[in-house]
């Protein structure tokens, strides 16, 4: 579905990416985990098109998105929550939500309005926030509403940067519960965390990025076991072994 | 001072403030979705003005503003498009720059179109010395469709930006333009749309304007330091705050007449700016999100 070759880029003269190499498959969760500053948040700005590569290939569903402005690729269907959420703060929840679904306006009213019952579904409390300033709700409230608007373009890729920064482990848990039902659901998630054993506990692969470079890959169960990425990314759980 | 002189006076401010404002929220609408000032602000207002009476000779009243502003809107796409969009990332003052200077070009090729003769548009109603009274006050009827088209002119943008898709994908844009990207909106378009917008209503202010202040090729440089100042007086890119400072200046400037000699009118509105600029940067009805000023 996505696939990266040889990618390299970087803000200026500052390289971050190097040489990375990665794919995703329909139908899976793979997780990004990596050390802060690794080039985690550079490589999604890179698919997503908000930042552009300096060598290498990135194409989704045989497409090269490289070429591509930003604002044209979630009509391809591979869409990004960005970190920090980024919602529209001066707007309504339902208003945001709309604007997620921009891409798939020109097909009617009806369309769009089963996307919005959806999400209200997903989220419930969305549904009780609707008419609220997004910049008002609390910080798990608009990391729901931020998942709910990359939905609303019906992605088949969704890419997460974060999303359980700062958010408390029960709301955590029910992020993570509604990226599992969306797998369920037929998406395919790409999924970018710090917290890597829950991570890898609901992913089926993984990458470990370190200063720009995939340096360890494989499926989820390999990883958790991996003496390094014990070591570097959970460290508490290697004590505890 | 009598009832009558009072609302006289009270009249010509409202009317010069509610085209302040209409010049204040053009430059709103495209600081909201760039964040430049687009200091050409006052070459639209006086571009319409100009076009129509052109227009005048082959056409009736109505026709001849409406396709002038509608002339005004291309423009206003054509500058966009020509001198904005390509630049990555601007600084400010490069930006102030290169709108002072699509500033002085529309001002030069209007002396050279136009001369440098006043013009103006004939009365819509009536003719210069016809009136209406108003609690004993006579009021010119232009004075009412200047009022009335600034006033449907706010009440349009502001169903506009609330209620249409368009309108709410330009807010979005200018709330979070990276967001708005991710969503798929293509945001150089709404920047070419806010041009042509802010074209738009400047036009129409200008076209409206025209029978009582006449029009000449340079008369949008003292405009656009009048509706900047109100845009900065109401807070950078709020609308609201716009309309009121733009009134709020208009009436202190006509009731100035009564103190100062009529030469110093626009001393009154620099010296406004000054203050403002001063004692609160970020406009009589900051927000916090309006505090982009202090970019600057
Ligand atoms: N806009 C930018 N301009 C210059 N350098 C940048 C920019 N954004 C990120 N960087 C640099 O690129 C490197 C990678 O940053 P990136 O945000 O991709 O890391 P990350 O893996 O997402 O980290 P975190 O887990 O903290 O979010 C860092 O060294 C950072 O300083
Ligand atoms: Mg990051």
């Amino acid at each position: 579905m996505l696939r990266i070759r040889n990618l390299e880029a970087g803000y200026g003269k500052l390289k971050v990416l190097k040489n990375i190499s990665m794919h995703v498959d329909p139908g899976e969760i793979v997780t990004i985990i990596g050390a802060n500053g690794a080039g985690k948040t550079t490589l999604l700005s890179v698919i997503a098109g908000l930042l552009k590569a300096g060598k290498g290939e990135i194409t989704f569903k045989g497409q090269d998105l490289r070429s591509l402005p930003a604002s044209r690729i979630p009509r391809l269907g591979c869409v990004m929550v960005p970190e920090g959420r980024q919602v529209f703060s001066p707007m309504t929840v339902e208003e945001n939500l709309l604007l997620g679904g921009h891409v798939v306006r020109s097909q009617g009213s009806r369309v769009l309005q089963g996307l919005l019952d959806y999400q209200y579904d997903l989220f419930p409390i969305l549904k009780e926030r609707r008419g609220q300033l997004a910049g008002t709700l609390s910080g798990g409230e608009q990391q729901m509403l931020a998942i709910a608007r990359a939905l609303m373009s019906r992605p088949s890729l969704v890419m997460m940067d974060e999303p359980s920064t700062g958010l408390a482990p029960l709301i955590i848990k029910g992020i993570f519960a509604v990226i599992v039902r969306l797998r369920q659901e037929g998406k395919t998630v790409l999924l970018i965390e710090q917290n890597a054993k829950a991570a890898l506990g609901i992913a089926d692969r993984g990458y470990v990025l370190e200063t720009g470079k995939v340096i360890i890959q494989g499926p989820s169960q390999d990883l958790l076991q991996n003496r390094d990425v014990q070591r570097a990314y959970l460290g508490r759980e290697k004590i505890e072994a | 001072m009598t009832i009558e002189l009072f609302i006289q006076y009270l009249f010509a401010g409202i009317t010069y403030g509610s085209i302040y404002a209409i010049v204040a929220i053009g430059f709103n609408i495209i600081y909201n979705t760039t964040g430049i000032i687009n200091f050409a602000q006052g070459e639209f207002v006086m571009l319409g003005g100009m076009i129509s009476i052109s227009l005048l000779d082959f056409m009736p009243l109505a026709c001849a503003i409406i396709l002038a502003v509608a002339i005004t809107m291309v423009i206003g796409a054509f500058i966009e498009i020509v001198f904005i969009r390509w630049l990555a990332a601007p600084s400010v003052l490069r930006m102030i720059i290169i709108t002072i200077g699509i500033s002085i070009l529309i001002r030069e090729a209007a002396l050279y179109i136009w001369g440098e003769g006043v013009r103006s548009l004939p009365y819509f109603t009536g003719s210069a010395i016809t009136a209406v009274g108003i609690f004993g006050a006579r009021i010119s009827p232009q004075v009412l469709w200047v009022v009335g088209a600034c006033g449907l002119t706010v009440l349009a943008l502001s169903f506009f930006f609330k209620a249409t898709p368009v309108g709410r994908e330009m807010r979005a844009c200018a709330a979070n333009r990276k967001a708005a990207i991710l969503c798929g909106i293509n945001t150089g378009n709404m920047v070419t749309f806010s041009f042509v917008l802010s074209a738009g209503i400047g036009a129409l202010a200008g076209c409206m304007m025209s029978p009582i202040t006449y029009t000449q090729y340079d008369s949008g440089t003292a405009l656009a330091i009048k509706g900047f100042t109100v845009a900065i007086l109401g807070g950078l890119g709020n609308v609201g705050g716009a309309v009121a400072a733009g009134l709020l200046l208009g009436v202190v400037e006509a009731f100035s007449v009564s103190v100062v000699p009529l030469a110093f009118q626009d001393v009154i509105s620099i010296a406004i700016l000054l203050i403002i600029l001063f004692i609160r940067p970020n406009g009589l009805f900051a927000s916090k999100e309006a505090a982009g000023l202090r970019a600057f």
